[in-house]
């Protein structure tokens, strides 16, 4: 029952991001969103998860997009309604019937025999301990097994923040000059 | 911000946000969390701080530099400890090789170091995305010091 009620109001949270004008707002209701979502995480056990959606779902991204919405302006530009627009709905509707037809194909929810727990699953299970010395599966996973990845997650991360000093931190750099180029660096 | 409350209740939030952060880092292992989630709120906390107390103060307490270069110690921690592996004779990234009493522990180390390169990494990236994007709005004051920060690091 609890779990029915965080998905409407999810549901809830979503369409009214999508439909504010105010793009403050709309990044505040997607905040509201991620911490729906880390509730139902949890009420899930995965917790890392949950963690993860929290601290950068509801916390950095909101504050991200309320600094990158300092830039442009507070309000949505609106749309015009044109021929084009009419049909997207009926596309958005199609794509989701197929998506909810390939849910039917999915193992039931929670299934033991689900191929997913066959594979390398029941080996973390029984001996991530053993052979990595950390209790936390989660981190045994992430750090051990999947060193490589973490590592790539990483250097994404990296690189993402050197992008943006390289974007951004040009335009700063020659305040002098800025003018005289009539804004063509902005 | 010039509000006394948001200033006094950040003041005193700060200190525990930061050791919470260094507590997720730490006991990634043994609890939920890790290096991702523990240096996401470490550069919350820093972020706070920023946005109550504003940039240029911001700035003051994580330099432009500072940040630079954990943003990029990080990764080399990282690719560091996998190093390490390998000159003690194993893979890649493979810590139970590492030089230590007993392969539990070395791999304990290890994990623990990787962690703490993802945290240093992440914390240093967030800072530095957030004060890039947040607008100068103390700019009129700020650019004369701008153009001789600019001038000194070409």
């Amino acid at each position: 029952m609890t779990e029915i009620i965080l998905l409407v109001l999810l549901v809830i949270a979503a369409l009214a991001a999508v439909s504010m004008r105010n793009l403050v707002s709309a990044g505040m209701v997607l905040a509201v969103y991620s911490l729906l979502m880390a509730v139902i995480w949890t009420s899930l056990n995965a917790v890392d998860v949950a963690f993860t959606e929290a601290s950068v779902g509801a916390g950095i991204t909101t504050v991200l997009l309320i600094a990158a919405v300092s830039h442009t302006g507070r309000k949505e530009a609106p749309s015009k309604p044109g021929r084009r627009m009419k049909f997207i709905p009926v596309v958005m509707l199609l794509i989701v019937l197929a998506l909810v037809y390939g849910t039917f194909g999915m193992p039931d929810f929670g299934d033991p025999e689900a191929p997913s727990h066959h594979h390398v699953a029941p080996r973390y299970i029984h001996r991530s301990h053993d052979e990595t010395a950390v209790t936390n599966m989660v981190t045994a996973v992430l750090a051990s097994y999947r060193g490589y990845d973490t590592l790539g997650e990483t250097t994404v991360i990296f690189t993402a923040g050197t992008c943006v000093m390289l974007l951004l931190r040009r335009r700063r750099r020659k305040p002098g000059k800025e003018t005289k180029r009539g804004g063509a660096t902005g | 911000m010039n509000n006394v409350t948001i200033q006094a209740v950040s003041r005193l939030l700060i200190p525990f946000i930061q050791l919470f952060a260094l507590y997720v880092i730490v006991h990634g292992d043994s609890g939920p969390g890790g290096g991702f989630q523990g240096g996401v709120i470490l550069a919350a906390s820093f972020i706070l701080y920023a946005i109550v107390f504003g940039a240029k103060a911001g700035r003051e307490r994580v330099s432009r530099k500072t940040s630079d270069i954990l943003s990029s110690s990080g990764v080399l921690i990282y690719g560091g400890v996998g190093l390490c592996c390998m000159l003690s004779g194993g893979y890649y990234l493979e810590y139970n090789a590492l030089p230590f009493a007993n392969p539990h522990l070395a791999s304990h180390y290890g994990i623990f170091g990787i962690e703490i390169g993802v945290g240093v990494t992440v914390a240093a990236v967030m800072i530095t995305i957030f004060f890039e994007m947040s607008r100068r709005d103390e700019k009129e004051h700020a650019d004369g010091r701008a153009v001789q920060e600019a001038r000194t690091d070409d």
